[in-house]
């Protein structure tokens, strides 16, 4: 069997069969287009980023940071004050949170601690990721369609203007769609909370309840606390569900019952509507704001996570 | 105990939304709601045809446009667990997966209803694939990461080149897991409305044109949810029961069937 | 006088700075069973990735000198070229899941893209399996996967997948540490029939096992070529204070 020396790159048969063949891709061009895949997705990154500061840049000279704290939108004369959507956005997802806080933290700690298996672990598992894969849409309609109704009357009893779609029918529907996320990392956390440290506590006299409420919340603080903030820059970023229940107002909201809307939901209702340039852009500039806080509030969380080790 | 008590309250919700669809949405669906297309205002019947071949083709457009780029980048990630490259890579791929739906869709108009000069099923088919490619990236990354390096060892210790270790060996191990990731992020998109509002745009014809506005059962929820005419209210409950049946069904069927395809090692 | 088929010289290899192997000289005699023994960690693994070239897939390897087969640096050779001509067998037994055992034994040449007639194929495995003393036990079932095989006959699986490349050089790195001792002296007994066929190297941490099957033995000793020569003399009367002290137990 010869092979010469310098440049051996295909081997002499050793059968009439056997024809060895050089691979088409070699392995560094394999890793190349391997690469160019991964640059690929920093590069998509970056473009989105551009393309939104570059398309909202004639908002940005023409109004700066006061965009925000404009209290006036108004496009027919060209006012293009953000704050009454700020304050939508705001209120919604802050109200959403802590209405669903109410429910995901026990849902964490219902799955960490009391039943980790189980059909009935399971099956509220299930509705939970269920929970999470419903249509935004869907739960718009069935928010309008369900929910305001219910509200309306509730408002009349209240003695307040019988609206029914308002910020605070938005903040339900909103806070039913949050769960699923801090209720999912609130249970790894809370599972993770090591036995021993419970075993001391139980061994001094503790109840369950104080365990939980004296040794594994602490704990799991920080874990709870980035699964929280994962749900809000859900909330923040929501759109269709808010739009179809927020009563569409450019006007700031004087109560928790009052019509409003929010960064997402102006877009959605004005966006395919807006005439001239300057309406465009600062529509642009709310989608450009509104990215930047929910990949910053996105990336602390995952951050806190990452830290704290616990998988997703 | 309150605890227990406010647990199962949190899935009350799910048990309404899928009582109330199916109640009102049911009685809508028949042969006629899911071959027709929309009728005007004020005329009787009609049905959702367009807006179901419409999500279809959408899906279509963000499969052939995330799969091929989503498997490539995840197996980069996976071959390289501590490269700079890889770690930015992986940032933005988180990233990504955060940026809100409405985001998404004001750039897909920016990069192509801008250019094209109209509304298109080709800009929401890239929206939606924009949605995907994170999902699809993440889950061939980990299924990859599964995978003992004993395999990729047997192959390269018979003379078997990287590249086809990689595509013959490698991923076809993974295919379950690389599946899921796949019909998961279908389910995703399939149900989202807010990247289509001006890209897609919705179309009351049946039109197979990519480069025109096309209809998605999400779109048409919408518009026929907010308006003012209880025809379309109905039309709106069928198609909310059309859409969450093969969005929860797809997921199901997920998890059922591609347990079947796992690669034991 | 044998004759030479594998040729080390001056060879060390490295992992970052570290030094894993020094300055090894071996000569592995055409047709014989080559065992490599020493306590762990003294290299005896990353020598024979060296040789298959395998250890050099890590991104921090690196390696100096040369190995010769048959008179050709190997590593002036493509790589691939190289692992088609040096088989490796590994210490857990690693058969393709998703394959057939006739698909696994076949899949050097699948995977490489070769196209062989039906006929040639079939040749191919009867003959790789027949040579791994695996087809009578096999032959009924060999499109089924290869999951249900017991340890011994999975190794035994991943010989003939080596053997159907025609390798010269059969590298085998601890071969049957995960398995019970009857599948192990099943084995042994193979290795002695196949080197006819092929040259077999051998890295075992079993003294007893170098002893029972090789011609020749090589002990190495952090990183050190210490001693070697054929194993009958080695194991009655080594010539080296450090193997003796090995083989009777004084350390490793």
């Amino acid at each position: 069997m010869n092979h010469s020396r310098a440049e051996v790159l295909v081997l002499e048969p050793k059968t009439e069969t056997m024809r060895w063949r050089k691979p088409a891709l070699s392995e560094s061009s394999f890793r190349k287009i391997l690469s160019a895949a991964g640059a690929f997705v920093l590069l998509l990154l970056l473009a989105i980023l551009l393309s939104l500061i570059i398309a909202s840049l004639p908002a940005i000279r023409s109004f700066g940071i006061g965009f925000f704290f404009g209290s006036t939108w108004d496009p027919v004369r060209s006012e293009f004050g953000a704050f009454p959507f700020v304050l939508g956005t705001l209120a919604t997802s802050f109200l959403a949170l802590i209405i669903s806080v109410i429910f995901s933290i026990p849902i964490s700690i219902f799955l960490g601690e009391y039943s980790a298996q189980g059909p009935t672990a399971t099956f509220i598992k299930s509705m939970i990721e269920l929970l999470a894969g419903v249509p935004s849409v869907i739960y718009g309609f069935c928010g309008l369609f369900l929910l305001a109704p219910l509200v309306r009357i509730l408002e009349t009893k209240l003695g307040v203007a019988p609206y029914g779609v308002g910020i605070f029918a938005a903040s339900l529907v909103l806070s039913i769609m949050i769960i699923p996320y801090s209720a999912s990392i609130g249970r790894e956390v809370i599972s993770l909370v090591p036995s021993d440290l419970k075993e001391a506590a139980f061994s001094l006299g503790a109840t369950r309840f104080e365990v939980i409420r004296k040794v594994i919340l602490p704990y799991a603080g920080s874990g709870i606390v980035a699964g929280i903030l994962l749900s809000l820059g859900r909330a923040l970023g929501e759109t269709m569900a808010v739009t179809m229940v927020i009563g569409n107002s450019n006007f700031i909201p004087k109560s928790i019952f009052s019509p409003a809307n929010t960064l997402p939901s102006v877009i959605a209702n004005e966006f395919t509507e807006a005439t001239g340039s300057l309406y465009l852009a600062s529509l642009i500039k709310l989608g450009l704001v509104l990215f930047i806080v929910t990949t910053l509030i996105n990336l602390i969380g995952k951050l806190i996570i990452r830290r704290i080790g616990v998988r997703e | 105990m309150i605890i227990v008590l406010l647990a199962f309250c949190s899935i009350l919700p799910m048990f309404f939304i899928l009582f109330f669809i199916t109640r009102k949405g049911i009685s809508v669906i028949n042969w006629r709601f899911l071959t027709e297309l929309p009728k005007p205002v004020g005329e009787i019947g009609g049905g959702i045809s367009n807006a179901i071949i419409g999500t279809f083709m959408l899906i279509g457009i963000a499969t052939a446009f995330s799969v091929p780029v989503g498997i490539l980048a995840g197996i980069f990630l996976s071959e390289n667990r501590k490269s700079r490259l890889a770690s930015l890579t992986r940032l933005c791929v988180e990233t990504l997966q955060g940026v809100p739906s409405i985001v998404i869709g004001i750039v897909a108009y920016l990069w192509l209803v801008v250019s094209m000069g109209s509304f298109s099923a080709l800009s929401g088919g890239m929206a939606l694939g924009l949605m995907m490619l994170p999902v699809i990236i993440t889950a061939t990354e980990e299924t990859l990461k599964l995978i003992p390096e004993s395999l990729k060892e047997a192959s390269l210790g018979l003379g078997v080149s990287y590249p086809r270790t990689i595509l013959k060996v490698i991923l076809p191990a993974g295919v379950s897991g690389l599946v899921t990731g796949i019909l998961l992020s279908i389910a995703r998109v399939a149900g989202e409305t807010a990247p289509l509002l001006f890209t897609a745009f919705g179309s009351p014809f049946m039109n197979v044109n990519i480069l025109k506005p096309m209809n998605s059962l999400p779109l048409m929820i919408f518009n026929y949810a907010t308006s003012p005419y209880p025809e379309w209210h109905t039309l709106a409950w069928g198609a909310s029961f059309i859409l969450i049946v093969f969005v929860l069904g797809l997921n199901l069927f997920t998890k059922v069937v591609t347990r079947r395809w796992k690669v034991q090692f | 006088m044998e004759s030479t088929i594998l040729r080390i010289e001056q060879f060390s290899a490295f992992f970052g700075a570290a030094g894993v192997l020094k300055d090894i000289k071996l000569s592995i005699p055409d047709k014989r069973i080559t065992a490599i023994m020493g306590p762990s960690g003294c290299g005896k693994t990353t020598l024979i990735r060296c040789i298959n070239r395998m250890h050099e897939l890590n991104p921090d390897a690196t390696v100096s000198g040369r190995i010769l087969l048959d008179g050709e640096d190997i590593y002036a050779t493509d790589p691939i070229i190289v692992r088609r001509q040096i088989g490796m067998v590994f210490q857990k037994p690693n058969p393709f899941p998703m394959m057939s055992i006739y698909n696994n034994v076949i899949a050097g040449y699948n995977l490489n893209g070769i196209r062989l007639v039906q006929n040639e194929k079939d040749r191919v495995v009867e003959e790789s399996l027949r040579k791994a003393a695996l087809w009578d036990e096999v032959k009924g079932a060999l499109h089924r996967r290869g999951t249900f095989l017991s340890g011994g006959q999975q190794q035994r699986l991943c010989i003939a997948r080596a053997l159907a490349m025609q390798p010269e050089v059969l590298l085998l790195d601890e071969p049957t540490s995960a398995l019970d001792p009857k599948a192990t002296s099943h084995i042994e007994e193979l290795l002695v029939q196949l080197k006819d066929t092929v040259t077999i190297i051998l890295v075992t941490h079993n003294m007893a096992q170098a002893a029972r099957v090789s011609d020749y033995t090589a002990f190495l000793y952090l990183g050190e070529l210490i001693e070697f020569g054929p194993s009958g003399r080695m194991f009655t009367a080594p010539k080296e204070k450090r193997t003796e002290e090995y083989l009777t137990g004084k350390f490793g």
